[in-house]
């Protein structure tokens, strides 16, 4: 019988520390090689930590939601064989490992601690007649008649706001058990004949922020934090590129994707780029070095079930427009089904981010520090325009923007995005092989 | 002790309302300083409940001692010598117990780290106070104020406290059992002073305006309490007013109008208790009042924010326990908690010759089923000869649910029977929760049980 510790591998170039997120595993278990240990949050991606070999839990270390240094200790675990601690190294803590063993090893082997599943058992058992005691099944009190109930569900009954009148009661003779009240409450505190009577509602529920809530909160706070943004938006004809988009749509090939506006835009981004280093960068505003990039790496702002993430196009200007989209289409997807990787998720230059028919009139995006440029395309919309003495109705887009003020000044900024009106508005322009 | 005091709560008053929400706020972990003028434990434990139920028993043991010195004997028990009273000694057990209590209330609170500043508090606003301590003055300003200055026995204007008129405080404290003794108030703790002081020689004589006695009580329940004073010599005098002290005794007017003097070496005066409104700056605090009482609403908050008023002070039952629950309740929802007083019966006690208890409804009406079993037909309360004097549970339930709304006992030993009682209405049982409890037999509870099932209209054992 060996120790063998695991310690938390090197997840990703830079990344000192990770964030536990769930622990698949408590002491005690008795695992086999592969088995999901712990998932751990690095940066944006989401790493399942697998055991290397057999054996059984002695201690896990690091609660949900704390960071854990690279080389930390994770799982203690006792293995068949030496292990990977050095004997002397479970000397200098005599006693203390050992008794630990022996705590863990009683219980260890299946049925002697109740599995998850037995546990639970019972809780169905109770939440049936909870259940099935639905809210109308209660007998309907009289006018007048005053409800009835233990002074405990009475308590729980005002901390929770229900006045228990509209509670039906179940019990003998209308008594009004903690199941009745359960199941009101399941209910969503409606009930029969009274559903229009509102009441106040004093619960608060405190969550803690973890994960990438949390990584995205202290993203937005450094950014906001660090970058003095400033803000420009312009109206942008797109009747022409839409124009475009809708006949390749009509005419694709089968096995080329579905166009939408994005690979316009990071074919328009592409072609404008070069005549604005300063703008394709990223900014060590702790340094006071602005990295100027040759490449487009184009962030995809993309919302995922758990909130926000910025997927990378890499070398979009090494990619003709379908390429553009089907790379679009597939760092997003792995960014929303959670399989992206550390390399798909960090390294954009400059980010674009669109809610799509969501996308309202205006947007203030937040930088996506350390870049130095953003650009958010609000919603299409019909509009009557004047083109020389006639009106027409055209299709129009604003287009809104962030710039880092230390690095883009105001006069720039708008140089850049008239230069990207003009290549959306003339839509020739996005496949010349130079724009002036 | 003397300088300024900022605790989070400020309890004015070391009674059962006091003490209690000061020891709950100390358990919650709120800074908590109780202000008390006399010793701890109020009026309950110094002058109250705890002694003159000392008293009570005692002088049930003598009484029954003296009976088995008579001829009959007591189930062949036959002193040859009649026993012999020292009332000094009998005071002296009786302020043993006081002490004993109150020395644990100190402790209590000590546990709960509550301060206790000795002395007699004084308002200037309403979250502000002066104390006059025997070290210096001290002053409080707290972020909530609990009141909880209790009551004080009513004096008559014609009958003022003094030498020969008593309060029950200094009925409690006599040096001697009087030889005649007139009570003036029929009221519980009249009749349990007046019987005590019965059952100790006393030629003891009970005067009460209302045509009855304990008027609270519904003749039923009274009945078994008349028969006793009847038995026990005492004159009871219905519809009688005093009138004033004369040389030999209390001059009365009977219920006919006739003026008669009761011949009296003490007059004890018990026709009520007032809330203690006055003298500790009350009219400094600005809050609404109900009546006499201090208006609180089902928090036992005042009308001025963080300012609490509990027990007496705001009303009917004037029970320690009631106003211990309300101390409880405002220590907790000064520590956050969402609480209100929302009691479906509070239980009320006498303890006369038999006891009575009553919890709930007591008058019932065509919407209830009743069931009342008696003592007689209760095997311990006949082992314990407690079964002749016309006891009785009575079980009071709603006809169509079967809740049981109120349960009222007469008979010896059944205050113990108050608290459960208590639980079933609380709990909100009906009949057939009763009727499927068990209860232990012999014992008196079983007439609980019975009378459930009267109320069904199966008792067994009638």
């Amino acid at each position: 019988m060996g120790l063998y510790h695991f310690h938390l591998p090197d997840v990703g170039e830079g990344v000192a520390e990770a964030e536990i997120i769930v622990w698949h595993v408590k002491p005690g278990e008795r695992i086999s090689e592969d088995q999901n240990l712990v998932d751990v949050m690095t940066d944006k991606a989401t790493v399942e930590m697998t055991s290397p070999v057999d054996g059984v839990v002695l201690a896990v270390h690091g609660e949900v939601g704390a960071m854990m240094p690279v080389g930390s200790v994770l799982v203690e675990l006792e293995v068949e064989g030496a292990g990977n601690v050095a004997a002397d190294a479970v000397a200098e803590k005599p006693a203390e490992a050992p008794e630990k063993a022996a705590k863990s090893i009683a219980p260890p082997l299946p049925k002697v601690e109740p599995s998850p599943a037995v546990t639970s058992a019972p809780a169905p058992a109770v939440a049936v007649p909870a259940a099935s005691s639905s809210v109308s099944a209660g007998r309907a009190r009289k006018v007048g008649e005053a409800p009835f109930a233990a002074p405990a569900t009475r308590r729980r009954a005002h901390e929770l706001g229900i006045p228990l009148q509209f509670v039906p009661g179940t019990g003998p003779g209308g008594r009004i058990l903690p199941a009745d009240l359960d199941a009101y409450v399941a209910a969503g505190g409606a009930s029969g004949g009274a559903a229009s009577v509102a009441r106040e509602r004093t619960g608060v529920t405190e969550e803690r922020i973890l994960g990438l809530r949390r990584k995205i909160a202290e993203k937005m706070q450094e950014a906001k934090r660090r970058i003095p943004h400033i803000a420009y938006v312009e109206e942008i004809d797109v009747t022409e590129l839409e124009a475009l988009r809708q006949d390749l749509n009509a005419h694709r090939r089968e096995d080329a994707p579905k166009l939408t506006l994005l690979p316009f835009f990071i074919r328009a981004l592409v072609q404008i780029l070069p005549g604005f280093p300063q703008i394709n960068a990223r900014y060590d505003d702790d340094a006071g070095v602005l990295h100027r990039y040759e490449g487009v790496h184009v962030g995809i702002a993309t919302q995922t079930p758990g909130g926000l993430m910025v997927p990378v196009v890499r070398h979009a200007e090494a990619l003709d427009l379908y390429g553009c989209a089907r790379e679009l289409a597939r760092v997003a997807a792995a960014a929303r089904g959670g399989s992206a990787a550390r390399e798909e998720l960090s390294g954009s230059t400059i980010t674009i981010t669109s809610l799509g028919t969501l996308g309202g009139i205006v947007s203030t995006p937040v930088i996506n520090h350390p870049e130095v440029a953003i650009i958010g395309p609000n919603k299409i919309m019909e509009k009557p325009v004047v083109q020389g003495s006639f009106l027409s109705v055209r299709k129009v887009m604003n287009l809104s923007s962030s710039f880092d003020h230390r690095i883009v000044d105001g006069y720039d900024a708008a140089l850049f995005v008239q230069a990207l009106k003009r290549v959306l508005e003339h839509p020739a322009l996005l496949f010349m092989e130079k724009v002036a | 002790m003397s300088g300024t005091l900022t605790p989070k709560v400020l309890v004015v008053g070391g009674g059962p309302g006091g003490y209690v929400a000061a020891i709950r706020a100390g358990q919650l972990g709120l800074d908590t300083v109780l202000v008390e003028a006399d010793r701890l434990g109020g009026t309950c434990l110094i002058r109250g409940c705890i002694p003159s139920k000392a008293l009570i028993h005692a002088a049930s043991l003598f009484a029954e001692v003296r009976e088995a010195a008579t001829e009959k004997g007591r189930f062949g028990i036959h002193l040859d010598t009649a026993p012999r009273l020292d009332f000094p000694e009998t005071r002296g057990w009786k302020d043993g117990i006081v002490d004993q209590l109150s020395g644990g209330v100190a402790g209590l609170l000590r546990k709960a780290k509550v301060r206790v500043v000795h002395g007699w508090a004084r308002f200037s606003d309403a979250k502000s106070c002066l104390v006059e301590t025997a070290e210096g003055v001290v002053t409080v300003h707290a972020e909530h104020v609990i009141l909880a200055t209790g009551s004080r026995p009513v004096e008559l204007p014609f009958l003022p406290f003094g030498d020969r008129v008593l309060s029950s405080t200094e009925a409690l404290s006599l040096d001697a059992v009087p030889d005649r003794l007139v009570v003036v108030g029929a009221g519980y703790i009249g009749l349990e002073l007046g019987t005590a002081f019965a059952k100790m020689g006393a030629k003891v004589s009970i005067v009460e305006a209302q045509p009855h006695i304990l008027p609270l009580y519904d003749r039923t329940l009274t009945a078994p309490v008349t028969r006793w004073l009847e038995k026990a010599g005492v004159d009871v005098h219905l519809g009688a007013k005093a009138l004033g002290m004369v040389d030999d005794g209390l001059r009365i007017a009977t219920v006919d109008g006739d003026e008669i003097v009761l011949p009296a070496d003490k007059v004890l005066v018990t026709v009520g208790r007032a809330p203690l409104t006055e003298g500790w700056g009350l009219e400094e605090m600005a809050l609404a009042m109900d009546g006499r009482f201090v208006k609180v609403d089902d928090r036992c908050a005042t009308s001025t924010t963080n300012v609490w008023a509990i027990g007496d002070l705001v009303g009917e039952p004037m029970l320690a326990h009631k106003a211990s629950a309300q101390g409880e309740m405002v220590a907790e929802i000064i520590a956050g908690k969402s609480r209100r007083f929302d009691p479906v019966a509070i239980p009320a006690v006498c303890f006369t010759e038999p006891e009575i208890v009553s919890v709930g409804i007591d008058v019932a009406d065509e919407r209830h089923s009743v069931g009342q079993f008696p003592f007689q037909a209760n095997g311990r309360a006949l082992s314990m000869d407690a079964g002749h004097d016309g006891g009785f549970v009575r079980t009071i339930a709603e006809e169509t649910t079967g809740r049981i709304v109120g349960i009222q006992a007469v008979g010896q030993h059944i205050s113990e029977l108050s608290g459960e009682f208590a639980v079933l209405i609380e709990m909100g049982a009906t009949l057939d929760d009763v009727a499927a409890i068990i209860h232990a037999h012999p014992t008196l509870s079983e007439a609980a049980h019975e009378s459930g099932l009267k109320a069904l209209g199966h008792a067994l054992h009638i």
